[in-house]
C-alpha cells in the first residue's frame, strides 16, 4: 500500500478527514501520527466560556423559578379579572417533558419561531450553539482527529439526548467534557462510574425519580421504582443484550440504584449539579444481581455493581465488537475483535491500551473502505477539507438533523447507528448533496477543486473522481463533487 | 447491540424464495388481475410508535375489575372532566383521540388489543427489530416485512413498480430490502441543482452502487414532492407529526408516487409522569390522532382503498411504576384505520389483568400474534397469498393464520 493510501486510511477511518496539509504532515508514518494522539490533553476541550454542569443546572433552576413566578402572577391577574384560569399554556411554560423533539421523521433543532422568541429559549439555544461551535473547532484543530473520534464513539455509546428537556440542552456539553473527555483514555470502570453518576445521565434515564418502595420516602409517598437506567446500563453500556442478565437482575439493580440523584435540583443542598445520594429514597437491604449479593450501604452498593459489570467478560466482548464495527467494518474481522477483547480483559479495561491495540492491528488497516462517514464525521471533515470556520453552528445543527443524526440527540439511548444500511438512507444522502452544494458555493471563490483534491488525497484519488471534478462546469460544482465523492464519503 | 447473526450474507428474501419453491414462482407469473388487489390501486401505510405505546392507556379496559387499582392516578374514567370514549361495553378510547373515535363510529377504524409481536424480552431495540423484520424472534435485520411484501408482488403490480416510501432521514428496517424505496422528510436546506445531482450520480454509477441507489431515491422523492401547497410550519410537536403525515400522503397521491409507506413517531417510552386523560401521553396520542386526520384529508380520493396500520414494539407494565409512568411490558394495542378497514370493533381475546394472568406477573399477556394482523391485511388488502406470507414475508409463520375479516 502506498504511503498516501495509508495516510488516507489514518485520516478517514481513524480520524476526521484530511485537510490540505495532512498528507504532507503524516504520510511518512501515518500510524505514529494517530498513536501520538492518545493523550489526555488531546481529549480535553478547555473553554472557560462554556458552562459546567453546576452552572448549567443553576441556569435551569433559575428559568423554572422565573416561570413559576410568572405563572403565579398570571393566576392572580386572571382571578382579579374574574376570568377562568388560562387554559392554554404559553410555549415557555410547558413542563420539561413537553420539550421533547417530535420524531425521527421530523427532526427539529429548528424550534418553531414562536418558541424562539422566549428569552430562555434563546439562552438555551445560545448554549447549544456555543457548545456545537467549540466541539467543531476542537475537531478541526486536530492533526488527525483520532482522539476526537474516540470521544465521539464513547459519547455516542454513553449517549444522553437534548430531546429530554431543557436540563439536557444546558448540560449535554458539560456532560461530555466531565465524563467522556475526562476518562476516555483512562480505565473503562472510571468512565462508567463517571457517566452513571453524572446528573445528565441520572436525568436522561429517569434515575433521579426512582424511589425504593421500602425506603422512608417510598412508604410515605407511594412512589417507587423506575428501572430505566438499570436496564440500559446492562443492555447498552456494559454487558449488551444477551450478556447474561434477566428481568429479575434489572429490577434488583434498579433497587440498588435508588437514591442516586442530583444536588440542587431535587433537594436544594450542597450546591448545584453534583451527585446526590439520598438515603431516604434508597431501597434498604442487600440485593442480588447476576447471582451475587451486594450488601454494601448507600452509593457504594451501586458502585460495586458497576465495578463488577466493568470487568465482566460480556462487557469486554460487547465493547470490542462495537469498537471494531464502528471504526473498521459492519462485519469486522473476527481476529480484530478477538485482539480487542483480549486486551480489554488483560488490562482490566485500560482504554488507552485498547486504542493502541486498535491502531496497531493490521486487520484494522487492511479492511476495504466500506464504512460511510457518520453525518457528524462528514460535517467536521468538510470544515477540515475546506478550511472553513464553523461560524454558523445553527446551520450545522440543522444539517445534522436532516442527515438523520442530530448532534447529542439520538432518538433512543442506543445512540446513533453507524452501519451502512442506516446511514445510506435516501433522504440522508440527498441532504449531504444539498449540504455539499451550500458549502461549496462561498468557498469556491478561494479554492480550486482540482488542486484541493490532490492536496487532500494525493495519489489515493481515483481517476474517475479526478475526472468528474475536472469536468465540472463551475468551481462550486467541482468542489461539491469532491465532497460527495466515494473517497471523501467512505472510510 | 450485539447481534451475532447481523452480518450473515444470504438475504432473507432469497431464502424465502427458495423455500417457497414452485408454488411461489408460479404465482408471481400469474396474470395481474388474478391477485386480490387486482384492478384496485390500494394504499397501505404503517405507522410505528417507537418507545412502546402503553396500550392500557390508549384503549383502556374500563370493564376490567382490576384496571383502576393497577392504574391509580392515571386510569381513564367514564365520567368527569375528560371522560374516556366508550368503544363498546368494555373498552374505552383515550379522550385525546377524537378523530379515531369518529372513524370508529363510521366503522373505518379497528383496535386489536392484547396483541404483541413474538418478541418476549424488553429491549426497545430488539423489540423494534422483531416488529419490523417480521421474524419469529431476534435474528437477522437486513430486511423488513413490508419491503419483502413488495418484493413478492407479481411483476406489473402498481405497488411493486412504484416502490415504497420511508419517511424520515433513516430508512426504517421495515422498509429495507431489495424492493426499491424512496426516502422523504420535510426539507430545510436549499436543494442542489439537478446538474450536480446528475454528475454525482454518474460518479457513483461507476464507483459506488450503494450510494448511487440511495442518492437516486432521495432525488426522486424530492422531485415528486415538488409543487403543491407548502407544508404549514409551526405547531410544535403536534404540527411536526401532522406535517410528516401530510407530506407522506401527498407523495402517495402522486400518479408516480409510492403506494406503500412507513413512518415512525418517537417518544412513547413513558417511564415517568405519563399522565392520564391529560399529560405527556395524552399529548402524543393527540398528535397521532391529528396525523391520522391529516392522512384522511390528503388521501381522500383514494381513502376507500387505504389502510393505515399503527403498531409499536411492545406494551408497558400493567401496574404503574413508582414514578407515575410504566416500564417495558409485553402486549399492547394495534390499530387499523382507513376506508378499506372493516371497523367499528375492538378485536381482543382479553386475558384479564389478574395477577396470575399477567405475563411474568407484570405485563398484559399477549393473546394475539401481531403477525396474524399484518398477514390478514397483506392478504386481503394487497392480495398476497398465505403461502407467500408464511414464507417470504413472515418466514416460518405458516402455522399462523392470517386474521380474516379485517378488510372490507
Amino acid at each position: 500500500m502506498s504511503q498516501d493510501r495509508l495516510a488516507i486510511i489514518a485520516l478517514q477511518r481513524f480520524g476526521l478527514g484530511p485537510n490540505s496539509r495532512s498528507i504532507k504532515t503524516i504520510s511518512h508514518d501515518p500510524r505514529a501520527a494517530l498513536l501520538a494522539e492518545i493523550r489526555s490533553d488531546a481529549l480535553a476541550l478547555v473553554d472557560k466560556t462554556l458552562p459546567n454542569t453546576a452552572r448549567a443546572i443553576q441556569m435551569i433552576t433559575e428559568i423554572e423559578e422565573r416561570r413559576r413566578v410568572a405563572r403565579a402572577a398570571q393566576r392572580t391577574t386572571a382571578q382579579a379579572a374574574g376570568a377562568a384560569p388560562a387554559q392554554q399554556m404559553a410555549a415557555g411554560q410547558m413542563p420539561p417533558a413537553m420539550e421533547m423533539q417530535p420524531s425521527a421523521a421530523v427532526p427539529s433543532a429548528n424550534a418553531p419561531a414562536a418558541m424562539m422568541r422566549d428569552p430562555d429559549e434563546v439562552t438555551l439555544q445560545d448554549v447549544m450553539n456555543a457548545e456545537t461551535r467549540a466541539r467543531l473547532e476542537h475537531g478541526i484543530a486536530q492533526t488527525c482527529g483520532f482522539a476526537e473520534r474516540w470521544v465521539m464513539f464513547w459519547s455516542n455509546h454513553f449517549c444522553v439526548a437534548t430531546r429530554r428537556g431543557q436540563i439536557m440542552r444546558s448540560t449535554v456539553g458539560a456532560y461530555e467534557r466531565e465524563t467522556i473527555r475526562a476518562h476516555a483514555f483512562g480505565k473503562f470502570h472510571d468512565l462508567l462510574a463517571a457517566v452513571e453518576t453524572h446528573p445528565a445521565m441520572l436525568h436522561y434515564l429517569d434515575q433521579r425519580q426512582s424511589i425504593g418502595p421500602n425506603s422512608p420516602m417510598g412508604k410515605r409517598r407511594e412512589r417507587g421504582l423506575n428501572e430505566n437506567l438499570a436496564r440500559e446500563i446492562l443492555e447498552l453500556h456494559t454487558l449488551g443484550v444477551g450478556g447474561g442478565y434477566s428481568q429479575a437482575d434489572v429490577t434488583s439493580f434498579a433497587k440498588i440504584l435508588t437514591g442516586w440523584s442530583i444536588t440542587g435540583f431535587d433537594e436544594n443542598i450542597d450546591g448545584y449539579g453534583g451527585f446526590l445520594f439520598a438515603p431516604n429514597r434508597h431501597e434498604p437491604g442487600a440485593h442480588k444481581v447476576m447471582g451475587k449479593s451486594y450488601e454494601q450501604d448507600g452509593k457504594a452498593q451501586g458502585l460495586a455493581v458497576l465495578a463488577d459489570l466493568a470487568s465482566h467478560p460480556s462487557t469486554a466482548k460487547f465493547i470490542a465488537t462495537k469498537l471494531a464495527k464502528h471504526f473498521v467494518a459492519d462485519a469486522p474481522p473476527p481476529q480484530l475483535v478477538a485482539k480487542l477483547e483480549r486486551n480489554f480483559k488483560e488490562t482490566k479495561g485500560d482504554l488507552a491500551s485498547l486504542a493502541k491495540t486498535l491502531l496497531n492491528a493490521d486487520e484494522a488497516w487492511a479492511a476495504p473502505a466500506k464504512k460511510l462517514k457518520t453525518p457528524a464525521e462528514f460535517v467536521i471533515s468538510v470544515f477540515r477539507a475546506t478550511a472553513e470556520k464553523p461560524d454558523r453552528p445553527q446551520q450545522v445543527l440543522n444539517a445534522l438533523n436532516q442527515m438523520g443524526q442530530p448532534l447529542w440527540n439520538p432518538t433512543g439511548p442506543n445512540g446513533h447507528p453507524d452501519d451502512e444500511a442506516s446511514i445510506a438512507a435516501p433522504k440522508a444522502i440527498k441532504t449531504r448533496l444539498d449540504y455539499a452544494q451550500s458549502v461549496a458555493r462561498p468557498v469556491a471563490a478561494r479554492l480550486d477543486p482540482r488542486e484541493l483534491a490532490s492536496e487532500l488525497f494525493g495519489t489515493a484519488l481515483s481517476s474517475e473522481t479526478r475526472q468528474a471534478i475536472a469536468r465540472a462546469e463551475t468551481r462550486p460544482q467541482g468542489l461539491a463533487i469532491l465532497l460527495m465523492s466515494p473517497e471523501f464519503q467512505r472510510r | 447491540m450485539a447481534n451475532p447473526l447481523y452480518c450473515e450474507p444470504a438475504s432473507l428474501t432469497r431464502r424465502g424464495l427458495l423455500g417457497a419453491g414452485v408454488s411461489f414462482f408460479a404465482w408471481t407469473h400469474m396474470p395481474k388481475m388474478a391477485s386480490a388487489a387486482g384492478a384496485r390501486d390500494p394504499r397501505f401505510l404503517t405507522v410505528i410508535l417507537r418507545g412502546a405505546l402503553d396500550g392500557l392507556s390508549a384503549v383502556a379496559p374500563l370493564g376490567d375489575p382490576d384496571y383502576q387499582a393497577l392504574r391509580t392516578g392515571i386510569a381513564l374514567q367514564k365520567d368527569g372532566a375528560n371522560p374516556a370514549i366508550m368503544l363498546d361495553g368494555f373498552f374505552a378510547l383515550h379522550p385525546s383521540m377524537t378523530n379515531f373515535a369518529r372513524l370508529y363510529r363510521e366503522k373505518k377504524a379497528t383496535v386489536i388489543h392484547a396483541a404483541a409481536s413474538p418478541y418476549r424480552e424488553r429491549s426497545h431495540f430488539d423489540g423494534q427489530d422483531v416488529l419490523e423484520s417480521g421474524l419469529g424472534g431476534v435474528g437477522r435485520v437486513d430486511s423488513g416485512w413490508l419491503n419483502r411484501a413488495m418484493a413478492a408482488m407479481p411483476k406489473g403490480e402498481k405497488i411493486a413498480t412504484k416502490g415504497g416510501l420511508g419517511v424520515g432521514t433513516v430508512t426504517p428496517l421495515i422498509m429495507r430490502g431489495s424492493a426499491p424505496v424512496l426516502g422523504w422528510a420535510p426539507q430545510r436546506l436549499a436543494e442542489a441543482p439537478e446538474d450536480l445531482g446528475r454528475r454525482v450520480m454518474d460518479l457513483y454509477a461507476a464507483k459506488d452502487p450503494v450510494l448511487a441507489k440511495a442518492l437516486a431515491a432521495g432525488i426522486k422523492a424530492d422531485e415528486l414532492a415538488k409543487g403543491g401547497p407548502a407544508l404549514e410550519q409551526g405547531g410544535g410537536e403536534r404540527g411536526a407529526m401532522a406535517r410528516a403525515a401530510t407530506g407522506a400522503a401527498r407523495l402517495m397521491m402522486k400518479d408516480d408516487g409510492p403506494r406503500v409507506a412507513a413512518l415512525s413517531y418517537d417518544g412513547w417510552d413513558t417511564h415517568a409522569n405519563q399522565g392520564g386523560a391529560r399529560g405527556r401521553l395524552a399529548d402524543l396520542l393527540g398528535g397521532l390522532d391529528g396525523a391520522l386526520a391529516a392522512f384522511e384529508k390528503e388521501l381522500q380520493p383514494v381513502w376507500k382503498d387505504t389502510i393505515i396500520l399503527v403498531i409499536t414494539e411492545f406494551g408497558r407494565t400493567a401496574k404503574i411504576n413508582g414514578t407515575e409512568g410504566s416500564d417495558h411490558g409485553t402486549a399492547t394495542v394495534a390499530m387499523l384505520i382507513g376506508g378499506a378497514v372493516k371497523g367499528g370493533r375492538v378485536i381482543a381475546d382479553w386475558p384479564g389483568l389478574k395477577d396470575n394472568m399477567l405475563h411474568e406477573g407484570r405485563d398484559l399477556r399477549a393473546t394475539t400474534d401481531l403477525r396474524s394482523v399484518m398477514k390478514g391485511v397483506m392478504a386481503d388488502h394487497l392480495g398476497l397469498p398465505a403461502a407467500v406470507l408464511g414464507d417470504a414475508v413472515f418466514p416460518g409463520s405458516q402455522a399462523l393464520k392470517p386474521m380474516s375479516g379485517l378488510v372490507v
